[in-house]
């Protein structure tokens, strides 16, 4: 693996996005400043911006040669950010408008899964209008019996695990669906598919590749890989590679490649798997911007593949200018 | 292959760590601080109104006479003259101290862990009112406190339940090591213990042997009605712990808080402060002093009741324009906060639709150690101006009748 953040980029101008007002602000404010560091330290000269409405404003002052978009969640992963980025005609990291905006959204990207083929729980998925408008709660008893329970019901487009709940029975989904509905006028209802929870990392370094797998294993009392396990170091343990036969860590890894194609992603992602007891690997969805934390996965998968934290950076980084 | 633990400390931490979490606002404090959000969330005090000609004439005189004492160690219990300074504070709430029972505190909030460092091992059960002060419940937890709530009313805690509970307990071989309670202007409720509860509570402290902490840290911000006599100075058989504090009355950035207890429990607690951090800065008790000597608090106290009077005016009125028709609310006459509940919404869920709208409050369970509250919030009228908390309320009514639209649509 090349050093290609190395010095041949010094002194290169960029900027760093990062903070914003998602829900995930302080998730994408620790990915932020570690983004940030890791530049400085490979040479590029850093301005860091935490996005408010001065934003364009800055970037046409400071005219960076490219962006590293270190935000999560709406505004920063949803297409927004990048559409500005592409009017701008700034090259920036990670992936384009139109994929993410289908990552974002999970119920369009499931779609597009099962479209190509790729395995994905199946799902049901409606707006707040649907309820209020078109009495679709009478349809609740239907999908608990059509997916079966317990089914999970999400935010269509939240990441970090905000706004999931589990319905246990038929009478606990509008509960559930009030609450995925705080974060989001869409909402996903989705069967629960019990397994071991993967992380695949992918890396376009030239072409598209797959990191070691990581398995993570929320500490008990965690009913599974949620918001507080994941940013709270100690509560999941991570085994990286992931104990896996050899024809399974093939299988997950070309799903894996096969999502980060067929929502047309770039640079860099991370898909979240489920393993099933029959050794299926059901996709829960792909992120187009993973968080680089001190607990995140992805930084752990690059250095099981001898990728320091500053390689892993400097990879993504230069992924913009191709 | 390999096992990674994202946390190499991992299996040497103390037990009491485990329960040790942050606050539910944690997650989302980064957001409610941003310009355009107006945060009805956090509780603070108008510093912005200390006078300035006031602030630069006490440091000039620390520096002027007294800058090798402000920058030396101190007495670990405080100085004495501003035990005086305590009493005469205290005074002004009717309540007769003697200063040699006046410890000085690093703020109220180490008060409330020296207490609970000093009376509780881990499984001791603390009794505490419901909602309570969510500062202090962080404290018993990461003592390992078993936290058990007595509900309130618009009168504060209901006695009843109280001894009840007592009874309850009893019946299991147990009492609790303490009471703890918010008498005036409760956070968050924003209620006042009234004063035939506050007898009856004194009473049932005397019969029982229950130790009552009283927590007073907005006892002087009273802008209406008439002020109530302290559990302490109705106590007559030393059964209760005062917390006193300056944060609300003076400045949270002078850290200075007092314990005034009876002598046997003083000497244990001057012991736990003692390896907690020696003294309490003397700089911050000399500024603390230079207020209340020159006699300016009093001026300063009546200031930050015109404010928040006029503050919480502009609350009330806007939560009965805009909030839904479902909703109460409490009606402080002091203190910082509205606790509203508006039965059947979580406003936990409530809270991300809210930040949407650039609007903060906290969630009531935050107030709870078991759960409870999930259909109430604190709104905090103390840190914005009358046109942002109307702006604020305006806006969270409209996010909750959007929310009970939902609740409706889905036949709940």
């Amino acid at each position: 693996m090349g050093r290609q953040g190395g010095a041949a980029v010094s002194g290169k101008n960029v900027c760093v996005l990062y903070g914003g007002r998602s829900l995930e602000r302080d998730v994408s404010l620790s990915t932020g400043h570690r983004v940030i560091r890791a530049l400085e330290a490979r040479g590029y000269a850093v301005t860091p911006i935490d996005v408010d409405e001065t934003l364009v404003q800055r970037l046409l002052d400071i005219k960076p040669a490219g962006v590293f978009i270190a935000m999560h969640g709406k505004g920063g992963e949803d297409g927004t950010v990048q559409e500005l980025l592409e009017i701008l005609r700034i090259p920036y990291t990670g992936s384009d408008v139109l994929s993410s905006i289908r990552a974002m959204d999970k119920v369009l990207a499931k779609h597009i899964l099962e479209a190509a083929g790729i395995p994905t729980p199946a799902f049901y998925a409606f707006n707040d209008a649907a309820f209020r408008e078109m009495g679709a709660k009478d349809t609740l008893d239907l999908i608990a019996a059509e997916l079966g329970l317990p089914v999970v019901v999400k935010p269509a487009a939240q990441g970090s695990a905000l706004g999931i709940n589990f319905a246990a029975e038929a009478r606990d989904l509008p509960r559930a669906m009030v609450s995925a509905l705080s974060f989001d006028r869409k909402v996903l209802l989705e069967r629960f598919v019990a397994g071991r929870e993967l992380a695949v990392s992918v890396i376009d370094d030239g072409a598209p590749r797959v990191l070691p797998i990581v398995e993570a294993k929320p500490r008990s009392g965690h009913a599974f890989y949620d918001t507080e396990s994941r940013y709270t170091a100690g509560e999941t343990d991570f085994t990286v590679p992931a104990e896996l036969a050899p024809e399974v860590t093939e299988q997950v890894e070309q799903v894996a490649l096969g999502t980060f194609e067929a929502l047309g992603c770039r640079g860099f992602a991370r898909v979240d798997i489920i393993l099933d007891e029959a050794g299926v690997p059901w996709v829960l969805e792909l992120n187009t911007i993973p968080g680089l934390t001190e607990t995140s996965t992805m930084p752990l998968a690059a250095e099981a593949a001898g990728l320091s934290f500053e390689d892993l950076v400097a990879v993504i980084m230069e992924s913009a200018f191709r | 292959m390999s096992t990674r633990k994202t946390d190499k400390y991992e299996g040497r931490y103390a037990s009491r760590t485990k329960v040790m979490r942050s606050s539910a606002m944690r997650d989302l404090m980064s957001l409610t601080a941003r310009p355009e959000v107006i945060s009805l969330a956090g509780g603070l005090p108008a510093t912005d109104s200390f006078p300035q000609d006031v602030f630069e004439r006490i440091n000039q005189e620390i520096s002027d006479t007294q800058r090798a004492l402000s920058l030396q160690y101190g007495p670990t219990e405080g100085f004495d003259f501003l035990k005086e300074d305590i009493a005469l504070v205290m005074d002004a709430e009717g309540t007769t101290v003697d200063p040699a029972h006046v410890m000085i505190t690093t703020g109220g909030q180490q008060a409330i862990d020296l207490v609970t460092k000093t009376f509780i091992d881990p499984g001791d059960i603390v009794v505490a009112e419901g909602p309570a002060y969510a500062g202090a419940l962080t404290t018993f937890s990461t003592y390992q406190a078993d936290v058990r709530h007595i509900p309130m009313d618009a009168g504060g805690l209901v006695v009843d339940e109280l001894e009840a509970l007592l009874d309850r307990l009893e019946t299991d071989g147990r009492r609790p090591k303490f009471l703890y309670t918010v008498p005036n202007f409760s956070n968050p409720g924003g209620t006042t213990l009234t004063l035939e509860r506050r007898r009856r509570l004194t009473q049932v402290a005397a019969e029982r042997e229950l130790l009552v902490v009283e927590d007073n840290p907005y006892g002087l911000l009273r802008y209406e009605g008439e002020p109530l006599p302290t559990l302490l100075s109705l106590d007559t058989a030393g059964n209760v712990v005062y917390l006193g504090s300056f944060s609300k009355i003076i400045s949270p950035g002078i850290r200075s808080g007092w314990i005034v207890a009876p002598q046997a429990i003083y000497q244990k607690i001057v012991f736990g402060k003692q390896a907690t951090d020696l003294c309490s800065s003397p700089f911050n008790q000399l500024f603390v002093h230079g207020l209340i000597a020159s006699g300016v608090w009093r001026e300063y106290i009546t200031r930050l009741c015109d404010i928040y009077r006029s503050r919480r005016d502009a609350m009330l009125k806007a939560l009965k324009s805009e909030f839904p028709s479902e909703a109460t609310w409490t009606r402080p006459e002091g203190g910082f906060f509205v606790w509203a509940t508006i039965p059947g919404i979580h406003t936990g869920d409530l809270l991300a639709k809210a930040i949407d709208e650039n609007v903060a409050f906290v969630r009531g369970d935050a107030f709870y150690q078991d759960g409870s509250g999930t259909d109430s919030m604190r709104l905090s009228f103390s840190f914005v101006n009358e046109e942002r908390i109307k702006e604020g309320v305006r806006r969270l009514g409209a996010v909750i009748s959007d929310q009970m639209e939902l609740y409706r649509a889905l036949g709940l």
